[in-house]
């Protein structure tokens, strides 16, 4: 192929050239090209297929507001659907194909739904798939489905690596084109904090677009005069390939930076594309302006262009679509396209001008007051056919034709904080109205001054005043006289008594559909959209809303305005979900937590469970062992016959001191505190306002004015907080201080009878911990292992004689390891999680399933705790009657009937007769194990007024899998009820 | 959001946890004779106003303090960043001078 | 003396440094911490004791200070976090308790936390791909609690070209992961 519409000048580096693939075929484009120029120079002007009715499309404009050109890029795991040629960068290698075709671009078998558009009318889902009912699931939704979507997901991981970060800045400018460089060099001059974010990868806009922009000196020229100012200065942050795509609360926008999209493959450890969080202070939108189409019979087929799009791929990128085109428009500024096409030798048989007074063109024959009617050309377009007077049509041979029914200021980011644009009827658009998001203004086209000169003046204006808000006193920056010709426009939207005449390109919808929506009566602007599909592709209507909603109007008989507008939300356009994870994917999803002893429990090959963003050993397979409750069994019968070590350094770990540090707990807690002796270490129950409890755990005293307490797992962070709530909040008046220590100690729980006899290994000898001199819920400050400082607490999660013990957490993998050597005469083992947790259903003290929002002191057997002579969080409301009542939850053990039975956590009990329904309800399963200790399953629950109910039986009930079990309701403390264990 | 603390100055809203209503502040006194029912209207009767609305937030990845801060919900405008310490002690040196 | 032996918060035996571009990580365990929050109505007298007894004024919200071979940063309303050589201070919070008596609670938080200090000069290039804090506006000696790679971290910036980032030390990994990744991504 070769590049036959190749034309002089531009700004592509002829000296560069790119060979690329598009649906197989090999061509080639210069550095600089976008994909769609690329191809339009090499002859090609069918793109894609539309969504609905498989039409063959196109390209339609040279932005990101391409609604038609959307291809499939790469390949592999780098395969990305729907990308818009218009501003896919092409790079030697590129390799894209179109999309919604079988078997291809050419021949494409789904195109007979264009056969059937008369029934593939707005609406359509909806009343055809109606009924019958049944068919919808099986059916209907698996062939909507198939026939939905344009591109196709590869199904690999995405081999890149997307990053993310933060920017901060006094003036963020959006779009570089006029206003924005202008308002860029403004305030970069006056020494601001200024990033200039560009979408496309040439800054500059219209300016580099348009032959004649600024009247002394080339576009391109001063673009990059200026660009090199600015990139000399240290407080501006130039960001070509970046989209803003969302303008947030307080100043605040969302931007993509594409870093290496125009490379075949991102370089080793770089990013592929970074999502910017910039804070602004101001922020400039000076996004604008996107041309608007024209709707009349058949304007969908390839080569029928916006007029500014063909200007801006002859000027800019030397490519013409064709070699003869036609210009259709409303507006003197289309007329500079055939200018252009012309300058370059390219034919433009005549201009059509819906004005029937529109000027003269110098080269080419104006048909004023005329109308195209219909076109030709199956897979490309070969003439348009011309109503040019009532009556007298005339057929045009032409390859191309360049549209223009005016320009719409691009107003997307203004309307992100549902700022309502508003009727301009200088330009007949919509400009931005009040309720712009804080700190933004809009310069330039997209506020409506369409002129190039009122762009560079109103940017450097903008600049001047966003910056005096912050107290910068900045200078306009001189500015080269401009093109500055008044907006010459007759509103003109569609040809009249069209069959099948699109506003809505993406998204397939025609003006009959809209005339279809009003006479069903969905005249409101949201119906419209809703019921039509109108704007609601992945372009957001950026070329069709304003067409569609001023058909509306006509047919209603009201104005524009009176008929609505519609909005934009964020992504101004789409973002890849792989920015949105940036590093955060896989097992950097979330930061993870290492236990102390981590290392050391690798080595042992233990198995590890996340809590929260804990890793923790759940289990420690020895040799042999093949499944894993061959492992927690052994875990939990050595730790009952001799002694077990556990790293419960995950428990959250407060230090609450200050003289009104026992006061403090006793409102924290719903047990007192202020009593407990130092050197003592006593069980808390909290909870909530509500009287439901809360968390649960230890405070140990190590000083009058100094506790330590201890929290779940889980709830760490929330008791914190909920501790500086009180303090803050509640309490404001105590002397308390709070900090985290979670971490700064490696604990672990020593368990087991033998577990006294292992620590006197560890504990240096001046320590006595014998019975009686460090008896159960003794605590205190010890030295270990010649003199490091340690806490010691003898304290039982399981129900052992048991004793945990903290080091600073560097010396934590060492006493692990010291802890094992020390145990090795009695044969020491590690336990786990599991173990943890077989260990506490068979003691039966509650955890989380217990403890789990719903269930207060008394349904835990722990009501007594909840003292009445003391203020507390919950006090008050855990009094309410409805949580005392006679029938109350109470937490018992469960056990099988039948010894052989696994009881399944999460069960109902039913009474053994009766039906089995919630009205019957007798409790719930909370906990269930296997205990190795008692040879059979067990399980904690709660059942009604439960602590009276001992021997009772009970169908466990699991209508799921149909499953029911005999049990009987035990106590809940299956091992050592009296606590003997404990005190030995 | 920017939430402009009294002491570090704007931050980023998502370094804050949101907690609700700042009359959670003003806790009934737990002696009182309708106790019961004060506490029943402390912890479940709120305003849900559209409009401006002062709400307690914690800087969590901050310096920790909790804050009363005065938003209009509609429009996210903050109008006011205090201290609940602050605003506390002022509560409670209230109630006791009553 | 004890026999037992250190490691570092990323797991080795001695720490870790890794050189990306510009940009030197180096892992550091060779400092003691220590928080100290004044007592109800004490500030004052902590502000005292410590500028009198160790020659330290306590910073201002945000900022740090040094009287070597002890440092200070703020961390909150009448809170520091007090740092000084853990080889000849492994026991701060003791010393500085003694210093302060019941003026202040303070607590031990040397293992608390793993540090990195990360220097070199496209340092704000990577701080700004980490956290949300304005590093390139942030002055010497000033300090500030934020996120970091989804961790409550301090920076604190030692030097124009030097910041120190303090987060949980059972995170150490992820941080790690997290700098090394920025770092590669600026290289």
């Amino acid at each position: 192929m070769t590049n036959g519409n190749r034309l002089k000048g531009g700004l592509v580096d002829r000296n560069t050239s790119l060979n690329f693939r598009f649906d197989g075929n090999n061509y080639s484009g210069y550095q600089g090209d976008t994909l769609a120029s690329a191809l339009l120079a090499n002859g090609v002007r069918l793109m894609g297929r539309s969504f609905k009715y498989h039409r063959p499309r196109g390209v339609l404009t040279a932005g990101s507001e391409e609604p038609n050109a959307l291809v499939e890029l790469r390949s592999g795991g780098r395969q990305e659907p729907n990308t818009r040629a218009t501003v896919a960068e092409l790079y030697d290698g590129l390799d894209a194909n179109s999309q919604n075709r079988w078997p291809s671009l050419e021949r494409d078998f789904m195109a007979i739904n264009d056969r059937f558009s008369n029934f593939l009318t707005a609406g359509f889902y909806y009343k055809t798939f109606m009924w019958p009912k049944a068919f919808w699931e099986k059916l209907y939704e698996p062939i909507i489905r198939r026939a939905a979507g344009l591109g196709s997901l590869t199904g690999e991981h995405d081999p890149d690596l997307y990053d993310k970060g933060f920017l901060h800045c006094d003036l963020l400018v959006i779009g570089a084109g006029p206003a924005g460089l202008a308002a860029a060099l403004t305030a970069g001059r006056a020494g601001a904090q200024v990033i200039l974010a560009e979408e496309d990868f040439h800054m500059g806009g219209r300016l580099i677009a348009e032959s004649g922009a600024l009247a002394d000196i080339s576009g391109t020229d001063w673009v990059a005069q200026i660009q090199a100012e600015l990139s000399g200065m240290g407080n501006v942050r130039l960001m070509p390939r970046t989209t803003v795509f969302g303008a947030y609360d307080h100043g605040i926008y969302g931007a993509v930076e594409r870093n290496a999209d125009h490379l075949a493959a991102p370089a080793e450890g770089k990013p592929r594309q970074t999502l910017w969080r910039i804070y602004s202070k101001r922020a400039l939108i000076a996004t604008g302006a996107i041309e608007r189409p024209i709707a009349f019979e058949n304007n969908d087929r390839p080569g029928i262009m916006l007029a500014g799009a063909v200007r801006a791929y002859v000027n800019r990128w030397a490519s013409t679509p064709a070699q003869s085109v036609v210009v259709f428009a409303n507006n003197d500024d289309a007329h500079q396209t055939a200018r252009d096409l012309m300058a370059q030798e390219v034919e433009v048989p005549a201009i059509i001008d819906t004005r029937p007074d529109a000027p003269d063109v110098e080269g080419t024959e104006v048909l004023k007051g005329a109308e195209i009617v219909n076109t030709s050309g199956r897979l490309g377009l070969t003439s348009v056919q011309v109503r040019v007077s009532k009556g007298y049509t005339r057929d045009l041979h032409c390859e191309a034709l360049a549209m223009s029914g005016g320009w719409n200021p691009n107003l997307g980011l203004t309307c992100h904080q549902r700022g309502r644009p508003v009727w301009n009827t200088d330009i007949h658009a919509f400009v931005p109205g009040e309720g712009l998001p804080v700190g933004q203004t809009v310069a330039g086209a997209a506020k409506g001054e369409l002129t190039t000169d009122a762009a560079l003046q109103g940017g450097a204006a903008a600049a001047v005043s966003a910056l005096a808000d912050l107290g910068i006193t900045a200078t306009q920056a001189d500015l080269p006289a401009a093109q500055d010709a008044p907006v010459s426009l007759s509103p003109f939207w569609h040809v009249k008594d069209a069959k099948r005449a699109w506003l809505d390109f993406q998204n397939d919808v025609t003006v009959k559909d809209v005339k279809l929506a009003h006479q069903e009566n969905f005249t409101s602007v949201e119906h419209l959209k809703r019921y039509t599909t109108l704007g609601m592709a992945t372009d957001q209507g950026k070329t069709s809303n304003v067409g569609a909603l001023a058909v509306m109007a006509e047919l209603t008989g009201k104005s524009i305005p009176e008929t609505g507008t519609t909005i934009f939300r964020p992504p101004y356009t789409p973002v890849a979900m792989g920015a949105l994870a940036g590093r955060a994917v896989g097992k950097e999803f979330h930061p993870t937590r290492l236990t102390p002893s981590h290392k050391w429990a690798e080595e042992q090959g233990a198995v590890f469970v996340e809590v929260g963003n804990w890793l923790r050993a759940q289990w420690f397979p020895r040799k042999g062992e093949t499944h894993w409750r061959q492992s927690v069994d052994r875990e939990v019968l050595q730790t009952r016959n001799s002694v077990g070590v556990c790293d419960v350094t995950t428990l959250g770990k407060i230090d609450v001191q200050g003289a009104d540090a026992a006061a403090f707990l006793n409102m924290m807690y719903a047990n007192g505190f202020a009593k407990l002796p130092v050197g003592k270490v006593r069980y808390g129950l909290m909870l909530r306002e509500d009287g439901v409890a809360y968390d649960d755990g230890t405070a140990a005293r190590l000083a009058e004015d100094h506790f330590v307490v201890t929290t779940t797992t889980a709830n760490a962070v929330l008791v914190y907080r909920n501790m500086e709530f009180v303090r803050q909040c509640l309490c404001p008046d105590m002397d308390v201080q709070l900090i985290s220590t979670t971490e700064a100690w490696a604990q672990y729980a020593v368990a087991g009878p033998n577990s006294r006899k292992l620590l006197q290994k560890i504990v240096d000898p001046e320590f006595d911990i014998s019975n009686e001199a460090f008896p159960f819920m003794a605590c205190g400050e010890i030295t270990v292992c010649g003199g490091l400082r340690a806490r010691l607490f003898r304290i039982s999660f399981s129900g052992e004689l048991a004793y945990e013990i903290a080091v600073p957490t560097r010396y934590g993998d060492a006493m692990m390891r010291a802890l094992m050597e020390a145990g090795e005469e009695f044969d020491v083992v590690p336990y786990g999680t599991e173990a943890l947790g077989v260990m506490r259903i068979e003691k039966g003290h509650a955890a989380g399933n217990e403890l789990n929002g719903t269930t207060t002191a008394l349904n835990l057997g722990l009501g007594r705790m909840v003292s009445t002579k003391k203020d507390c969080i919950g006090n008050v409301l855990s009094r309410r009657d409805g949580m005392n009542a006679a029938d109350a939850l109470a937490l018992v053990g469960l056990k099988p009937v039948n010894a052989k039975d696994t009881l399944p956590a999460g069960g109902h009990l039913m009474n053994m007769t009766g039906p089995i329904d919630a009205a019957n309800d007798q409790g719930y399963v909370t906990s269930a194990a296997y205990s190795p200790i008692l040879n059979t399953s067990i399980a904690l629950g709660f059942v009604k007024g439960g602590f009276d109910r001992k021997g009772e039986q009970l169908r466990l009930v699991n209508p799921l899998e149909g499953q029911e079990i005999m049990v009987e309701i035990v106590s809940a403390h299956f091992v050592d009820p009296e606590g003997e264990k404990l005190r030995a | 959001m920017i939430i402009d603390h009294p002491l570090l100055g704007p931050r980023d809203a998502q370094e804050f946890t949101y907690l609700g209503d700042a009359s959670l502040i003003n806790r009934p006194d737990w002696q009182s004779e309708n106790a019961l029912s004060e506490f029943h209207d402390y912890l479940y009767l709120r305003d849900n106003p559209a409009g401006e609305h002062r709400e307690l937030w914690y800087h969590e990845q901050g310096d920790r303090s909790w804050l009363v801060v005065t938003r209009n919900t509609t429009t996210h405008e903050i109008l006011n960043v205090e201290l609940a310490h602050d605003v506390a002690k002022a509560a409670a040196a209230e109630r006791s001078a009553q | 003396m004890h026999k037992l032996k250190p490691i570092t918060p990323l797991g080795g035996n001695t720490p870790r440094q890794d050189v990306i571009g510009t940009i030197t990580i180096t892992e550091v365990a060779d400092q003691a911490l220590a928080s100290v929050a004044a007592r109800r109505g004490q500030a004052n007298v902590v502000r005292q004791k410590l500028s009198d007894q160790i020659g330290l004024s306590l910073p201002d919200v945000g900022n740090a200070a040094d009287a070597a071979p002890f440092s200070a940063f703020w961390t909150g309303p009448d809170q520091w976090m007090i740092t000084a050589p853990h080889e000849s201070h492994e026991l701060l919070a003791s010393e500085l308790k003694k210093t302060l008596g019941d003026s202040a609670s303070v607590v031990e938080q040397t293992d608390g936390w793993c540090r990195f200090d990360v220097a070199g000069a496209g340092l704000c290039d990577l701080f700004e791909r980490l956290s949300n804090a304005p590093v390139r506006t942030m002055a010497s000696g000033t300090a500030i609690r934020t996120t970091a790679e989804h961790l409550g971290v301090f920076l604190w910036r030692l030097a124009e070209e030097r910041i120190a980032v303090i987060a949980p030390r059972s995170s150490a990994g992820s941080l790690h992961h997290g700098l090394l990744a920025a770092a590669k991504s600026i290289a």
